[in-house]
């Protein structure tokens, strides 16, 4: 079975009133065990895409099917999706005003282990197994008391958006520029993050400008969008290749 | 009606005079105000003469007051002679004596607001055992008060919680000192009126240095069609002593409009503390706007000696209508006031609410933190006013005034006033409003969490400054009931 599997998708967005094709004819396949990155030049899709998998509204689909492990998805709610196991790592983390970090964690882990039919962990499990979590990723105990991304740095968002995966442990993670804005020290927490979900059963699809993620985090395949499709994809190489000669090769 | 001549006053007098007699036995008045109404309700609670005296001098002011037109609100008149105003079951022995007794709407309404069922009991008014519970509970159903737990207990620490209406009798002296001393009968319409018809209601006395062992609750249940409820209660604090109390509402669903116009007066001795919270949930009327209570109150705290504290906080969910302003007068030197509110409105729910801190001691405190709520078609509007007077020197202030708006038909207002008489103070006032962002809820939707879940989280996390002051028993009820409050607001 594919964690995710995409068929000639495209997609419109509509925007100040006119339809505009962000995605076309776009094929992609991710496997267990996977990490795939997608790299491509500004406004080529990569963050349409994360959106899309993730049913964003404000997307419609105009052909194609997307699978998440077998299930058509293209009809379901966002909170479906997730609830099916796909994470969302996003670019522009949201900060909500009040509500603590642990509290959202909670809430979230609740309501998909009630989706799942599944009894939700005990609040003195959940929190023990957060803090070392947390503490993993250089976050200490105050930051899970603190209003979600509310005053954040934007490396402390990003490495929270690494957090609630780890504690979310979702089928597929779809990380989108987790990796702009970190500096050096704070690149290789995230990396180590995301290393540490990988395993055999899950997959991960990184969005990225930079090959220097790629360095610390290494896939098995690389993509390269453009226009709304993938134009060439390859190993870990082809990253390398993008970085000395840019896209224009390509396009 | 409102202004209707004196003559006609007296020519309704005559056809209300017959009905009362009928009507005296199942305990209900016809409709209708005029003085016979007054010495009746004060004859029915075997009041002695100067407190029917003292209800007929409030009913001669209101007479020549006119309602407030200064809400952001807007309503129908209200035709005074319309309203009943004295509803009792026929006897106190037919309040519910068992759970089973007890209207299961309303156990159902707990069930969802998630209140366990020994509480649910209590306030139903079905009397605990006192070690399964730590809240004493007055219950006023319409015009009486049906039960008040734990008596005996708050006895033995020489606390006084008692129906209004029995302090009159046991503790008159009490009574007479205090009533309409923090809010004089002329205050303004609404408390007139109720000076003159007030029903029941709760009294609390904290005697000097004694640390009230539990918290107090009253539970107010308007039940009765076309009547008002106009209840008052008094607590008063005194010196060094603590109280927490509580209070919450509720009214069953009708399609016209009910007057809920309560009176609650506060004394707060020297290093006295009172710790005010409410859960008022009255029917806030259909999406439509049909029915629900127009809930017109007057609240106010005198810190009446040195170091006194009084502490508002109120979420205020239900009702057609709130029109109502918790407000501390710092008289004491060194005196604290405080006012947390959450008000949350939907459909084409309308609340003016905020409060009043008037500075004139030294060195006196207040704090204002309130949290406006807008969904649906409905309007919110805090109104608020800070006065230090030429004597408050090196008073306070610290206001925080935040709007949440849910949708594109709600509103959200802010009246501030200002007036500081004294150069010594300091003043400050911060305001925000937002709205439920799109990228909020897809965030918490992304994470697994519903649209409805996710308003409902977001909504309390930006009510948490106000439910942290909260006791512990009812913050959880407040979340719960602002979720049930919100239910529809996400399309």
């Amino acid at each position: 079975m594919s964690l995710l599997s995409i068929d000639n998708l495209s997609v419109n967005v509509e925007t100040s009133g006119e339809e505009r094709t962000v995605l076309n004819g776009l094929k992609l396949q991710i496997n267990p065990g996977e990490v795939h990155a997608i790299m491509g030049p500004n406004g080529s899709g990569k963050s349409t895409l994360a959106h899309v998998v993730a049913r964003k509204p404000g997307y419609s689909i105009q052909s194609g099917v997307i699978l998440l492990k077998n299930q058509p998805i293209n009809e379901m709610e966002p909170e479906e999706v997730a609830q099916l196991g796909l994470f969302l790592g996003f670019q522009y983390p949201v900060e909500i005003p009040g509500v603590s970090n642990m509290e959202f964690l909670k809430a979230s882990s609740d309501s998909v282990n009630k989706a799942r039919s599944k009894e939700p962990e005990s609040t003195t499990d959940f929190m023990k197994r957060v803090r070392s979590i947390a503490s993993s990723l250089d976050l200490d105990q105050e930051f899970l008391k603190r209003g979600v991304n509310e005053g954040f740095s934007g490396g402390e968002k990003k490495r929270n958006e690494i957090l609630q995966m780890l504690v979310l442990k979702p089928d597929l993670a779809v990380l989108d520029e987790t990796d702009s804005g970190l500096d050096i020290d704070a690149l290789k927490t995230v990396s180590n993050g995301v290393n540490a979900f990988r395993d055999s059963s899950n997959g991960v699809l990184l969005i990225t400008h930079y090959q220097r993620l790629l360095d610390y985090v290494v896939p098995d395949f690389v993509h390269v969008l453009s226009e709304g499709k993938i134009i060439q994809s390859g190993d870990k190489s082809l990253a390398l290749e993008l970085e000395s000669k840019g896209y224009a090769w390509l396009t | 009606m409102a202004n209707q001549s004196v003559q006609d006053i007296i020519d309704s007098e005559k056809v209300y005079e017959a009905g009362f007699i009928t009507d005296v036995e199942s305990e209900t008045l016809p409709p209708g105000l005029d003085e016979n109404v007054v010495r009746h309700i004060s004859k029915q609670k075997n009041e002695p003469e100067w407190l029917t005296d003292w209800r007929l001098r409030a009913f001669k002011s209101w007479q020549n007051m006119s309602p407030p037109a200064w809400g952001h609100i807007d309503h129908p008149e209200i035709d005074y002679q319309e309203i009943s105003y004295y509803s009792a079951p026929k006897s106190q022995l037919d309040g519910p004596k068992s759970l089973d007794e007890v209207d299961p709407e309303l156990l159902a309404t707990y069930e969802k607001l998630g209140i366990p069922l020994h509480e649910q009991a209590a306030l139903a008014g079905v009397v605990q055992d006192s070690k399964s519970n730590n809240v004493a509970v007055d219950v006023v159903f319409d015009s009486v008060s049906i039960t008040t737990t734990f008596k005996e207990k708050l006895a033995e620490a020489g606390v006084i919680f008692c129906p209004i209406s029995e302090a009159v009798q046991k503790h008159p002296e009490l009574v007479k000192k205090y009533l309409g001393k923090v809010i004089p009968q002329r205050d303004n319409f609404f408390a007139a009126l109720n000076s003159a018809v007030f029903t029941d209601g709760s009294f609390v006395y904290i005697p000097k240095g004694v640390r009230c062992p539990m918290e107090l609750s009253t539970y107010f249940r308007i039940n009765e069609r076309n009547t008002g409820q106009f209840e008052r209660t008094l607590i008063i604090a005194d010196e060094g002593s603590h109280v927490s109390y509580l209070e919450g509402c509720t009214a069953p669903m009708r399609d016209e409009n009910q007057l809920h116009a309560a009176v609650v007066e506060l004394v707060a001795l020297g290093d006295a503390e009172i710790k005010y919270s409410t859960v008022q949930n009255w029917y806030p009327g259909d999406a439509e706007g049909r029915g629900g209570i127009y809930n017109f109150v007057t609240k106010r705290g005198l810190c009446a000696g040195r170091k006194a504290k009084i502490s508002w906080t109120q979420i205020e969910t239900g009702s057609a209508i709130t029109w109502k302003y918790p407000s501390v007068i710092l008289k004491g030197d060194e005196s604290v006031g405080e006012f947390y509110s959450v008000a949350l409105t939907n459909n084409k729910q309308q609340a003016d609410t905020g409060t009043k801190m008037i500075h004139i001691g030294r060195d006196t405190k207040s704090t204002i933190i309130a949290k406006g709520i807008s969904a649906g078609k409905s309007d919110s509007t805090y109104r608020g006013l800070v006065r230090i007077s030429p004597t408050a020197s090196d008073a306070r202030n610290f206001t925080q005034c935040d709007s949440l708006l849910i949708g594109h038909e709600c509103g959200a207002h802010t009246f501030p006033y200002i007036e500081s008489k004294n150069s010594s103070c300091v003043v400050e006032h911060e305001a925000s409003t937002s709205k439920v962002s799109e990228d909020q809820l897809f965030v918490c939707q992304q994470r697994g969490i519903d649209a409805e879940k996710a308003v409902s989280i977001i909504v309390n996390g930006f009510c948490k400054d106000v439910f942290r002051e909260l006791p512990m028993e009812f913050a959880v009820e407040a979340g719960k009931l602002l979720e049930v409050s919100l239910e529809g607001a996400v399309g």
